[in-house]
């Protein structure tokens, strides 16, 4: 179990480092001159390149990626190329706003699906099961950010119940920001909902069909019962690696909501830093999107093996 | 199991029908506090050394003061500045200045700070308008309320780029953090900022002028437009400074809720021509094209005919202006003959434009008319701005482009054949020189010349103006409608 660990986190760390490799190589060939963009029209040729020595984009390839990624492993993202303030700090502001959104809609996701997704399942052949997993697939087809701009114009444009969007931190207005994060976690979490109802479904189906759930039955325990205390914790298993992936589909999603919705977080900064060839506050978002999506991966597989003893092996 | 279920979904219209009940979803309100909707957000508060229109368009007026100003219907007035006069030789500027001026630090408004700020412009700003300041020699302290500006040479450029941020009045025990704390004369102070949502101006109790009607004025950023439509018809915020597409003005017309004010900008969109590349160097091509160009069609398209059809590079709010926008009547007919007569056939030219609503919706329709005279036209659209300034702007490597200039008087730019218009014209360099040293009246007289001179060259073709709409809660009133400076001038703004 240890050395499956190990190896696990060999695995992440090599996969950071050429995710980190890929990036800066995007970023290189990417048309337009961070210099030129920081200057504006009028921009002389002698202050285009003293302000490209300034970034440093005039050195070598190797010699840039090496200082960047030099500076990273020592928690210093460098300094964003049009506000010239410190990066680490910003993405650690606007990590925030994004992991509220991520964590709202997943749990706004699993309330829904959870409960329906089982639902569907024990009565798979009557009407209403039927009926759910029929509508389950209409809301997987639905973009996340359609439905928010669904939502928003129900419950803040027609009904002005809510905000149509902004952010309000929770230390600083902690009914505001509930507010606030409800229609964006919805439409994050209601699209996302349909997707694991459908994997909670059949998880929930197949753990109906197991010799061990009949033997519980056969001890005289309800359909009901017999599945709580003995299926759910089997059922699980699947459902948890999707929701791992799920998680990565969940911080796309977000990039998106946070436009719709107007909150700053990373996603927001992303479209802003990539408009303004921001280069190095690009690199810095998309190592950490990335990392997250490897770390998550990396909890689903160490979680799998902790649900399933089967899988534990040697 | 159908028990728990119904507990969920109970839980879950909690949730949402619990966090709605009944108020009402605005920012921070009172009768004293307003909310003002843009697109583009500051990169930071330092206009010094970062460029932009975000910054002035937040501070210029507001938190920093000049020593004279631009009025909404363009003339350069007095501010920090009671009154100057201009000594024959048009190079000596006297500028007697308004007495018990604090800045927002508490340090007193002196001669000595106008030196500072104007030669700190040459020194220590390092964004490309400092060049306006190149013409200052020197700078005289004759009295604390008496600044002296001498001048290499004369120029009314200076003095109007005075009403711009290069003319912002700093203290020299202010500029320590610029790009975090500005300190100016203006009748706000910056209170707090929230990156990628919010800042917050707050009443500068200090002030030498006028109090401002609102105490508290929060500047909300929202890059997408129909966010920004969404926040002002949610109550999210009271104002839009500028609504940057035309079909979203129907949804507030006809609503008593708000009022749309509409005027005009300095914002040509023009379609520009490569004057240097052949075929576009033949003064004959060019005319053709812009017989070919139905304008009030691209009008019509692009920003549901509001806006002002222009025919140079000059708007009404310009002392020079002149309305030209009929030389060059729609005459599909006279555009083929042209084009016969400077023997061009199976022309195809690269439309290359900025990835920006207004500039695609009105490539296709030049893409249409142009295709009607027999010229075939391959849109390309570049990322904005990085992609568009690297290849059309440095590179010049295009025939045809569409784009918004914002600057004020940029017809400047047609004196100078580095420009990407290519354009090249000994007579408009004159005349441009000539009228920045002459008195106001030969000013005008000779721009004048230079915006008939463009229109006959079809030195590029002007499009329309960019429309002003600005649309507020009906309890707002005060606005200027058009949008003639750097500033979002938030000082004339009221209750009703």
């Amino acid at each position: 179990m240890t050395v499956k660990v190990l190896r696990r986190v060999l695995i992440l760390v090599v996969s950071l480092l050429v995710a980190s490799i890929v990036v800066f190589l995007f970023m290189a060939v990417l048309p337009g001159d961070p210099a030129q963009v920081a200057l504006g029209v009028n921009a002389t040729p002698a202050l285009l390149a003293k302000t490209r020595a300034e970034f440093g984009i005039d050195q070598p390839l190797v010699t840039q990626y090496l200082r960047w990624i030099g500076g990273v492993l020592h928690g210093d993202f460098g300094r964003s190329y049009v506000t010239r303030d410190a990066i680490g700090p910003q993405l650690l502001d606007r990590l925030g706003v994004t992991l509220w959104l991520v964590g709202a809609g997943m749990v706004v996701a699993l309330v829904i699906a959870v409960p329906v997704g089982t639902f569907a399942a024990v009565r798979h052949r009557k009407p209403s099961g039927v009926t759910v997993s029929g509508l389950s697939q209409i809301g997987v087809a639905i973009p996340a950010f359609l439905a928010g701009i669904i939502l928003v114009q129900i419950f803040a444009v027609q009904l002005r119940w809510l905000p149509s969007g902004g952010w309000t931190p929770p230390d600083q207005n902690l009914g505001e920001f509930l507010r606030g994060l409800v229609l964006p976690a919805l439409s994050l979490g209601l699209v996302q909902g349909a997707v694991l109802t459908r994997y909670v479904r059949s998880a929930v189906l197949d753990t109906l069909g197991q010799d061990y759930l009949r033997t519980a039955r056969s001890k005289g325990l309800l359909p009901g019962q017999a599945l709580f205390r003995h299926g759910l914790r089997n059922a699980s298993v699947p459902v948890v690696t999707v929701l791992g992936l799920q998680l990565a589909t969940l911080l796309i999603g977000a990039v998106v909501v946070e436009r719709v919705f107007v909150l700053p977080g990373l996603g927001s900064l992303l479209l802003d830093a990539v408009s303004s060839r921001d280069l190095l506050t690009v690199q810095g978002i998309v190592l950490v999107l990335v990392a997250g999506v490897l770390l998550v991966n990396f909890v689903v597989d160490v979680l799998y093996t902790v649900l399933d003893p089967r899988l534990r092996g040697s | 199991m159908k028990g728990r279920i119904h507990a969920a979904a109970l839980a879950l219209l909690l949730v949402v029908s619990g966090c709605s009940a009944g108020s009402s979803a605005s920012v921070a309100s009172g009768p004293d506090t307003l909310s003002v909707g843009f697109t583009a957000e500051p990169a930071s508060f330092d206009f010094t050394h970062a460029d932009g229109a975000a910054i002035p368009q937040a501070l210029l007026y507001n938190v920093y003061e000049g020593l004279v100003k631009l009025d909404a219907s363009g003339h350069v007035v007095p501010l920090l500045a009671k009154s100057w006069t201009i000594s024959p030789d048009r190079k000596t500027y006297d500028f007697q200045l308004q007495p018990g001026v604090k800045f927002s630090n508490g340090a007193p408004f002196t001669a000595a700070d106008v030196k500072f700020s104007l030669l700190r412009v040459k020194t220590d700003w390092t964004i490309s308008v400092k060049s306006a300041m190149d013409v200052v020699d020197h700078v005289d302290v004759v009295s604390p309320e008496h600044a002296r500006v001498v001048l290499a040479k004369p120029s009314n450029g200076w003095l109007f780029s005075l009403t711009s941020r290069i003319g912002a009045m700093f203290s020299p025990t202010g500029v320590a953090d610029l790009a975090n704390k500005p300190v100016g004369t203006g009748p706000y102070e910056v209170a707090s900022r929230r990156r990628g949502d919010s800042i917050v101006l707050q009443e500068n109790p200090a002030y030498w002028g006028r109090k401002p009607a609102y105490r508290t004025v929060v500047l909300k950023y929202i890059a997408d437009p129909t966010a920004l439509n969404n926040a002002l018809l949610s109550n999210g915020i009271d104002v839009i400074s500028s609504l940057t597409s035309a079909d979203s003005i129907l949804q507030f017309q006809g609503d008593t809720r708000f009022t749309v004010v509409q005027g005009t900008t300095n914002s040509e969109v023009t379609l520009a021509f490569n004057n240097k590349r052949a075929p576009l160097n033949d003064t004959r091509v060019r005319q053709a094209l812009t017989y070919a160009i139905d304008r009030k069609a691209v009008l019509d398209l692009v920003f549901n005919g509001r806006g002002t059809l222009i025919g140079s590079m000059v708007p009404p709010t310009d002392p020079w202006y002149e309305d030209l926008s009929k030389v060059y009547p729609y005459d599909p007919g006279k555009a083929k003959q042209l084009l016969a007569q400077a023997s061009v056939k199976n022309l195809n030219l690269r439309l290359r434009i900025p990835n920006l609503p207004y500039a695609v919706s009105a490539a296709q329709v030049v893409q249409s008319q142009l295709a009607e005279v027999g010229v075939g036209t391959t849109i390309e659209t570049l990322d904005f701005p990085a992609v568009w300034l690297k290849q059309v702007f440095t590179d010049h490597d295009y025939d045809l482009s569409i784009v918004q200039h914002v600057e004020a008087r940029d017809i400047t730019t047609f004196g100078k054949p580095s420009y990407y218009w290519g354009y090249d014209s000994k007579r408009v360099q004159q005349l441009l020189a000539e009228a920045d040293s002459g008195t106001t009246e030969q000013q005008v007289a000779d721009m004048k010349l230079v915006a008939r001179q463009l229109n006959t060259d079809a030195a590029a073709d002007w499009l329309f103006l960019f429309p002003n709409v600005i649309v507020a809660k009906t309890k707002v009133t005060g606005f200027a409608p058009n949008q003639v400076s750097e500033s979002f001038d938030l000082t004339g703004l009221r209750p009703r």
